[in-house]
This record gives structure tokens, C-alpha cells and sequence, in this order.
């Protein structure tokens, strides 16, 4: 696996080998048939570029962290993954199908096979826990009533949630517990691909540690591939095997990639981009510069 | 600084008032445009649920409750207090030239025809369609809307196919309702506080609404409760981030839903006049 990252002054964009282990997983990867490849994808909403010519590739199996900061475009790029979002230009492909190719039905099914926990988990307001976590499974499935109870409670134990926790409404519990209501939820259908969206933004360390287990848990129950939008890096370090860097395109070069940094999490620290080794310190840097010219996005 | 830090740097020549004005009005007529081409893709995409595959019955039921048992009361108590506004603000002038007895059928014929059917909507717009646009909308900001369609469910066949039966099946009767609590309301005012005679005052009343009217002003209330729910939803789904995107939604749902109530009023109010001409050349007698 290649780091693609510009270069100090900004103005070219080299590739530069990271590891040994880096390079075995490269072959691995060119081996392998694509789960989900990204083809020169851009977002434009209204006049802003989001995404530009974003070219990615994720493997069966792997769990990609894609790290950034806020405004980068992280959150669009795994929406336009599951075609929540329709990219502007460019070409989203699922095991070999094109999304953009795909009739409602199909777009339906294949969006099955991805559980997805929202940054706030999403969860239906006018639903108990029960019903939230039974819904995908009543939308795709025609199963009796005691398989739903079945299921519902094994996956609510599974994210270590007690049985009386199921009849009571999303309002009623903490933020740590809903997220892992969405996880229950997102892994009822025993999806191939689970996205997760910031999953322990606003959570105090134990509980974001709780997050980031059953995270690894899930990737050893089920063979998913996972990825993961965060800006925690001890989320990026602990369960990613792959890490991309996505920088705001309204703060690049016009020939920079917006990828700045694809490799193994063990190789962040000493990037070759400054930016990269900035995001991964927390430095503010030329950002404090910025900020008294009024410039800081 | 970078090239991208020094290019926000760059200075802009300054717009005239004129090109400013001409942004201004261009951007609002191509906003106009777009949100009506948006409206229409999202009924049609309503349109195809509600003939290909309706929601289950649970989701149907929850909306028609809070669409038609909720708003009875309000409905019914409104559709009351109008009845007697019309008696006490007519009086006078049918007391001057000795109709009493005739209020009745004014009374009646304004609520069947009119007010009924409009008082009953802008109800339902207010209590039924503001909260649809806040539920929808917060929804929308929670991404609650794009988990169910990131778990394979069509928010529109979900969420939008619901509100719009319950608001179009369930807006006769609340024009119903309306209708009758009205002529209940103006009866006794007329009779009972006014003193108007009972027996002239009913058979006055009959003679003035016809069946035709009481068709009309139900055949309208459909057009009305499509309105509310399709404007409704269409807010609460394109709501803006944020407790303000929420409640500016909100707002728009019923202001919207208002003025296309009214305008859909005029609108069917002229085509029903035309074909009543068309089956009663001579029209109907009345007063």
C-alpha cells in the first residue's frame, strides 16, 4: 500500500512506499477483487466541491479508517459509498456492479448488505429499542414475530445491552447506549459491509474504548468488511488495518489529490506530509495564522 | 502562506446595484422553478407508491389517528364559533329589510360551499401540517431519513404514502364535521339567542343548500387535503440543517399549504360553477 502524499510545499504530489508490511498488503490488494472501487468520484453541492476525483479502492475483509478533519468531506464520500449521496461525477462500484447502473430494486438489495451507524445513531424517534433494531429486518425479510424477538435480543446482548433496555424509547438513554442500539441495528441483516460514522464522537474515553472493542468484536464474529469515519485517532490506530487521509478541497493545490496520507495506521506519525503528521499530533500550526486573518474555514 | 491561503486574498470587483437586483431576482425565479420541478418529481414518486404498493396497516392507522381523531375536536369547536360569527354579523342587515327568517339558508350556504371546507384545511394545515414538516424535518437533520433508506426502505413509500391517505381520506369527514357543527353553531345563535322562528328558519335552510353544493365543498376538501400533505412532507424533506431549518420548515409547510388552499379554492370554485351552470342552466333556487 502506497502513501500518496503531497509534498511539504504543497506543489507536488509524490508516492512514497511505507513498509514492508505496506507493500505485502499492496500485492494482497492488486490479487483481490474489489469489494467497493471508487472511480474519479466528485461531489459538488451548489457551487462547493466536496469530493474531487477521489480513487479508492476497499478490499473484502479490511477495515478502512478514513480520517480528516471536520468539513473534508469524510461523511459525503461514505454516503456517496452506500448511494445516499449520487456523485457529481464519477463511478461507485459494489462487488463489481455499478450503483449508478442499478434499478431501485437492486440499489435496495445491494444497500441491504451494508449496516451503517449514523453519527447520532439515527434512531427512530416514534419506535422503542426493540422495534428500531427489529426494522431492517421487518423491511427485507418475511420472518415470523419469535424470530424478530430471537434475533433483536441476541444482537442487543451481543452490544452488551440488558433485555428491559429493549421496550424503552431512543430519548431515554445515553449516548454510548444509542450507539450501540445503531450498531445492533446495522448488523441485524448480517450485512458484508458496515460503515461507521463518527462512532465515538461525543463519547467520554471508556465508553468511545467500549465502541472501538465491539467494533473489533464484530470484525471477529462476522467476516465485514468495515469502514470507519472518525477524527479519534485512537479509534484510526486501534481498528483500522488501512488509513486514508481526506483534506478539504478548498485548501488544496488544483493538482493535489485530496487524499494526502493511504497506508497502515503504524506509519501516520511519519508521513511524509506535513499535514498528515499535524492532523495526527492535533498542531493547529499555520491554522493559528489563519485564524487572525480571518481566513480558518 | 499557500497558493489556496493567498488566492481568498484576491479582491473582487464590486457588483452594481443593477446586476446585484438582477442576481437577486434571477436566483429567486430559478429557485422558484426548481422547487416546483422537485414538488412534481416528489408527487409523482408518491403517486407511483400509492398505485404499486401501499404501507402496512400499523403506519396507515398511527397517521390516521393523528390526522382525523386529533383534529375533530379543533375542527368541530372552530366550525361552531363560525356559525355563530355568520348569524350575529348577518342579523342586522336581514332584520333591516325583514329576512330574518332567511339567515339560515346564508348561513348554510356559505359553510357548505366555503368556509366549511376551507376552515376544516386551514385546520388541518396548521395542526397537521406544521407538524408534519417538524417531524419530517427533524427527521431529516437527525439522518433518520437517510437510515431508512440506507436500510432499504423508500422514505417516501414509508413516510410521505401514510400522511397523504390519512389527510385525503379523512379531510370529508373533518369537512363534514365542520359543515354540520357550522349550521348547528348558526341555528343556535338564530333561533335560540336572536329569537328567529324555528320552523321558518329550517325550511329556509333547506331551500338553500343543494346537493350539489354540499358535493362541491367535499369534492374540493380532497384537492385541499392532497395539498396540505404534499407541501407538508415536501418541507419537512427538504428541511434545512439546524432547530431554525426545523422551524422554518415548519412555518413554510403552513404557509405555503395556505395560500395553495386558496388559490385551488378559486381555482375549483370556477370549474365547479361551470359544470353546475352546464347541469342546471337555469341555477338553482335559493333565497
Amino acid at each position: 500500500m502506497n502513501d500518496v502524499s503531497a509534498s511539504d510545499d504543497g506543489d507536488e504530489i509524490s508516492e512514497v512506499g511505507h513498509s514492508e508490511e505496506g507493500a505485502v498488503e499492496t500485492q494482497n490488494s492488486i490479487d483481490e477483487k474489489p469489494l467497493i472501487e471508487a472511480r474519479d468520484v466528485s461531489v459538488v453541492f451548489a457551487d462547493q466541491v466536496i469530493l474531487q476525483d477521489i480513487e479508492l479502492q476497499i478490499t473484502r475483509g479490511q477495515t478502512l479508517a478514513i480520517i480528516g478533519e471536520s468539513g473534508c468531506g469524510k461523511t459525503v464520500f461514505m454516503k456517496t459509498l452506500v448511494g445516499l449521496v449520487q456523485p457529481t461525477w464519477g463511478e461507485i462500484f459494489f462487488d463489481g456492479e455499478g450503483l449508478h447502473h442499478m434499478g431501485y430494486s437492486e440499489l435496495t438489495q445491494t444497500r441491504r448488505r451494508f449496516g451503517f451507524v449514523f453519527q447520532n445513531a439515527a434512531l427512530f424517534d416514534s419506535m422503542s429499542v426493540f422495534e428500531n433494531v427489529a426494522f431492517p429486518l421487518r423491511q427485507s425479510e418475511v420472518v415470523s414475530e419469535a424470530v424478530v424477538d430471537e434475533r433483536v435480543m441476541q444482537h442487543l446482548a451481543e452490544v452488551g445491552l440488558p433485555r428491559n433496555v429493549a421496550y424503552k424509547r431512543p430519548a431515554e438513554l445515553s449516548g454510548g447506549m444509542r450507539k450501540r442500539v445503531g450498531l445492533a441495528r446495522a448488523l441485524i441483516l448480517k450485512p458484508e459491509v458496515v460503515v461507521y460514522d463518527e462512532p465515538t464522537t461525543g463519547l467520554d474515553p471508556i465508553m468511545s474504548d467500549v465502541i472501538n472493542e465491539l467494533i473489533l468484536d464484530t470484525r471477529r464474529r462476522y467476516p465485514v468488511t468495515s469502514v470507519v469515519v472518525t477524527h479519534d485517532m485512537h479509534t484510526a490506530r486501534k481498528v483500522a488495518d488501512r488509513v486514508l487521509m481526506f483534506y478539504p478541497r478548498a485548501r488544496l493545490n488544483k493538482n493535489e489529490s485530496q487524499i494526502l496520507f493511504d497506508g497502515p495506521p503504524s506509519s501516520l506519525e511519519h508521513a511524509e506530509d506535513r499535514r498528515v503528521r499535524q492532523f495526527v499530533r492535533g498542531e493547529a500550526g499555520e491554522r493559528l495564522t489563519e485564524l487572525a486573518h480571518g481566513l480558518s474555514g | 502562506m499557500s497558493d489556496s491561503a493567498n488566492s481568498l486574498y484576491s479582491t473582487q470587483k464590486p457588483e452594481s446595484a443593477f446586476v446585484r437586483w438582477v442576481n437577486q431576482w434571477g436566483s429567486a425565479v430559478v429557485d422558484g422553478i426548481t422547487t416546483i420541478g422537485d414538488m412534481t418529481l416528489f408527487s409523482w414518486q408518491m403517486l407511483k407508491w400509492l398505485f404499486t404498493r401501499l404501507p402496512c396497516r400499523g403506519t396507515v392507522l398511527v397517521n390516521f389517528y393523528q390526522v382525523g381523531a386529533l383534529s375533530l375536536p379543533v375542527v368541530a369547536l372552530t366550525g361552531t364559533f363560525i356559525g355563530m360569527v355568520l348569524a350575529v354579523q348577518s342579523y342586522a342587515q336581514f332584520h333591516a329589510i325583514g329576512l330574518d327568517s332567511r339567515l339560515g339558508a346564508v348561513i348554510n350556504s356559505t359553510l357548505v360551499k366555503e368556509l366549511g371546507p376551507v376552515l376544516a384545511a386551514t385546520m388541518l394545515a396548521g395542526r397537521v401540517g406544521g407538524a408534519m414538516a417538524a417531524v419530517l424535518g427533524t427527521m431529516r437533520v437527525t439522518e433518520q431519513i437517510d437510515a431508512l433508506t440506507a436500510m432499504g426502505a423508500d422514505p417516501i413509500h414509508y413516510l410521505v404514502v401514510p400522511r397523504f391517505l390519512a389527510c385525503i381520506l379523512l379531510i370529508p369527514s373533518l369537512t363534514i364535521m365542520a359543515d354540520f357543527m357550522g349550521i348547528v353553531g348558526g341555528y343556535f345563535y338564530s333561533v335560540i339567542i336572536l329569537g328567529i322562528d324555528h320552523a321558518a328558519y329550517l325550511n329556509h335552510s333547506r331551500d338553500g343548500v343543494t346537493g350539489f353544493d354540499l358535493f362541491s365543498g367535499i369534492f374540493k376538501s380532497v384537492f385541499f387535503g392532497s395539498t396540505i400533505a404534499i407541501v407538508s412532507c415536501y418541507r419537512g424533506f427538504n428541511c434545512e440543517p439546524g432547530a431554525e431549518g426545523v422551524g422554518k420548515a415548519a412555518t413554510t409547510a403552513f404557509v405555503y399549504s395556505f395560500v395553495l388552499i386558496l388559490a385551488v379554492d378559486l381555482f375549483l370554485t370556477i370549474v365547479m360553477n361551470s359544470i353546475y351552470y352546464t347541469i342546471y342552466p337555469n341555477g338553482s333556487s335559493f333565497l
